[in-house]
């Protein structure tokens, strides 16, 4: 809608607009410098100063470094595999969980809401929750970043809310058809609330997909590492040595500053590809969780 | 109540209790399968939710890994004597308190300000890509934010090229205690501002347009349409964002801060959290570093209610 415009209203505008674009640049720049600095020539580089926007030199030894590390490699295969269990099993899990609970036929609801929401402001914390997998046995197996986190509440009940949406009428006439709770479920009302599943599904993985801490914690086998924990190694404990091995001494703390930045760029690729495909789902589910509130 | 009187009352509940029991069976029978649906979730609860839970009375007792949880003796609250005791206890409290506040101060409102400013925004193509990404660093994991906080930040780093460049010298961010806080926090509203605007901005659009034409009509500019409607109309959405941050006051950050601190800046960035990790996960001294998470834990809690009841009080708004 078009109304006329006092002056001071069209210098914050203009004002508005400058610190937007602002926020794309700062926001955006450090990836692109990444980018064009593990593209770049690693003597080149570390002799460059000020901000790069375009690569200098073009070299791509600093990504063969990099694939040919067995560790990213395990690391990758690790996380692909903590994702698609994970997400499986919290998809499970939750949805079990969010189906039971939107039901108005069961005794015990409000008594095990209540038991879930107690656990979102008070929990053992993290020595009692160690020394409980531990004494699971899970310590030093994928189990371990597997279950103790298999439902998120919060999740929990913005499904259960969702469920709870869908028309009774659907339920009853196939329990007249004899439906059980489970046909009920698989069949009725889960298809019926694909988009929250979806959002959930996106959540689930990309949070498997990042994290680090419960592994840091759980594992000691590198062999089990997920991407992210051989991330840390690389990028804050900066050991870049044994993928630098057959490099003179000089030329080897160079390209270790091209590693750096190719071992950034491959492992955020997988995401920085499908955000734009799933931006859209993210928000989606933000607004799910809003209108909850 | 006369005698006699109290006893039929009594017999009465104890058949109800008795009827109800009895319902619940059949209840459980008829519908079982929703019952056996239930049953893992409860089960996973009980485990890995109260099993910590049990587990916190090592806090109060002298634990070995050989004798377990309820073989370990007691020993009352020495753990927490200690603590109170040990000369880091003031700095964890400081550096876990301010760091908080900071972000309580600084990432908060953040989010909010943007919502606003992208309020404003009328041609709705750019606002969708500022959107787009803005919302980006959220999803990058927080291992490769404080790698390339790492890198840029570093002594002979991008920002100190540039700060080189209009003749100022170059800063060690990340080694010197007194810029801690600053790079925690900001760079915590570098990575949230996008994904935490994108409530307020849902908050804004289910504000009843014809507010707006009412206060145009009466003559008030964009700002005092922003200050009069906007801003009360995403009121209880901010209140129950910030009692949620008040309860994750205390714990909120461990992740970040151990990998972004090093023994340089331990002075002013462990907190609370960091500190059970190390003495706890890394150091292995379980019940005194659980008599530490539980005092961390009482007080969250603490202040989540206390949170809630003020603006229960104060705007109505609360979140039970």
């Amino acid at each position: 809608m078009f109304h006329k415009r006092s002056l001071g209203e069209s210098i914050f505008s203009v004002v508005n607009t400058c610190f937007m674009l602002l926020l794309c640049f700062v926001t955006l720049y450090p990836f692109l410098y990444v980018l064009f600095a593990s593209l770049s020539d690693p003597a080149e580089i570390a002799r460059f100063r000020g901000m790069l926007f375009f690569p200098t030199g073009f070299n791509l030894d600093a990504y063969k470094a990099v694939i040919d590390n067995p560790m990213i490699l395990t690391g990758y295969r690790n996380t692909l595999f903590y994702v698609a269990g994970g997400t499986i099993i919290n998809l499970f899990m939750t949805t079990l969980g969010a189906y039971a609970l939107s039901r108005r036929n069961v005794y015990f609801n409000n008594s095990i809401m209540l038991i879930i929401v107690i656990t979102m402001v008070f929990n053992g914390g993290l020595i009692p929750t160690f020394l409980l997998v531990n004494s699971l046995g899970m310590l030093d197996t994928p189990w371990a970043l597997l279950l103790p986190g298999a439902i998120s509440s919060f999740n929990l009940i913005i499904m259960r809310t969702a469920f709870q949406a869908v028309p009774v009428s659907l339920e009853e006439s196939a329990r007249i058809d004899g439906a059980n709770d489970w046909i009920i479920m698989s069949r009725i009302i889960v298809p019926l609330s694909m988009p929250v599943i979806a959002v959930m599904v996106l959540w689930y993985a990309v949070g498997h997909w990042n994290s680090y801490f419960s592994a840091l914690i759980y594992l000691r086998d590198r062999e089990l590492f997920p991407l992210q924990l051989v991330l840390r190694e690389i990028l804050i404990s900066n050991s870049t040595d044994s993928m630098t091995t057959d490099a003179a001494a000089t030329d080897r703390l160079d390209i270790g500053i091209t590693i750096k930045y190719a071992t950034i760029i491959i492992s955020t690729l997988p995401i920085l590809c499908l955000y734009p495909f799933l931006q859209k789902y993210f928000v989606h589910g933000v607004l799910i969780g809003a209108l909850k509130e | 109540m006369p005698n006699v009187q109290r006893n039929i009352v009594k017999t009465a509940t104890g058949n109800r209790a008795e009827k109800k029991w009895s319902m619940i069976k059949k209840d459980i029978i008829r519908n079982r399968y929703i019952y056996l649906i239930l049953l893992p979730v409860v089960a996973y609860y009980i485990v890995f939710h109260y099993g910590p839970m049990y587990g916190l009375q090592i806090a109060f007792k002298d634990y070995g890994l050989a004798d377990g949880i309820w073989g370990s003796p007691w020993m009352g609250f020495d753990h927490f004597e200690s603590f109170f005791g040990n000369h880091y206890f003031w700095r964890l409290i400081r550096n876990t308190l301010l760091i908080n506040i900071y972000e309580l101060l600084f990432a908060f409102p953040a989010s909010i300000i943007l919502a606003l400013l992208l309020n404003e925004i009328r041609r709705s193509f750019f606002k969708r890509i500022v959107q787009t990404i803005s919302y980006l660093p959220h999803f990058i994991s927080i291992v490769v934010v404080v790698g390339m906080m790492i890198d840029f930040f570093a002594r002979d780093g991008l920002v100190n090229q540039l700060l080189g460049m209009i003749g100022l010298e170059p800063i060690a961010f990340m080694q010197e205690p007194g810029w801690f806080r600053f790079m925690y926090v900001s760079s915590g509203v570098w990575q949230g501002i996008g994904w935490g605007s994108i409530i307020y901005l849902a908050a804004i659009a289910n504000i009843d347009p014809t507010l707006y034409d009412a206060a145009r009509i009466d003559g008030a500019g964009r700002w005092k349409q922003t200050l009069h409607i906007t801003l009360p109309g995403i009121m209880p959405t901010i209140v129950i964002l910030l009692i949620l941050n008040m309860g994750s006051m205390l714990s909120v950050g461990s992740e970040k801060i151990i990998l972004m601190y090093n023994p340089m800046t331990y002075e002013t960035a462990d907190v609370i959290s960091t500190y059970v990790f190390r003495k706890g996960i890394l150091g292995a001294d379980f019940g005194y570093t659980a008599a530490v998470g539980l005092f961390n834990s009482v007080i969250s809690f603490i202040l989540i209610v206390l949170a809630n009841s003020i603006s229960k009080r104060v705007s109505e708004h609360k979140l039970w």
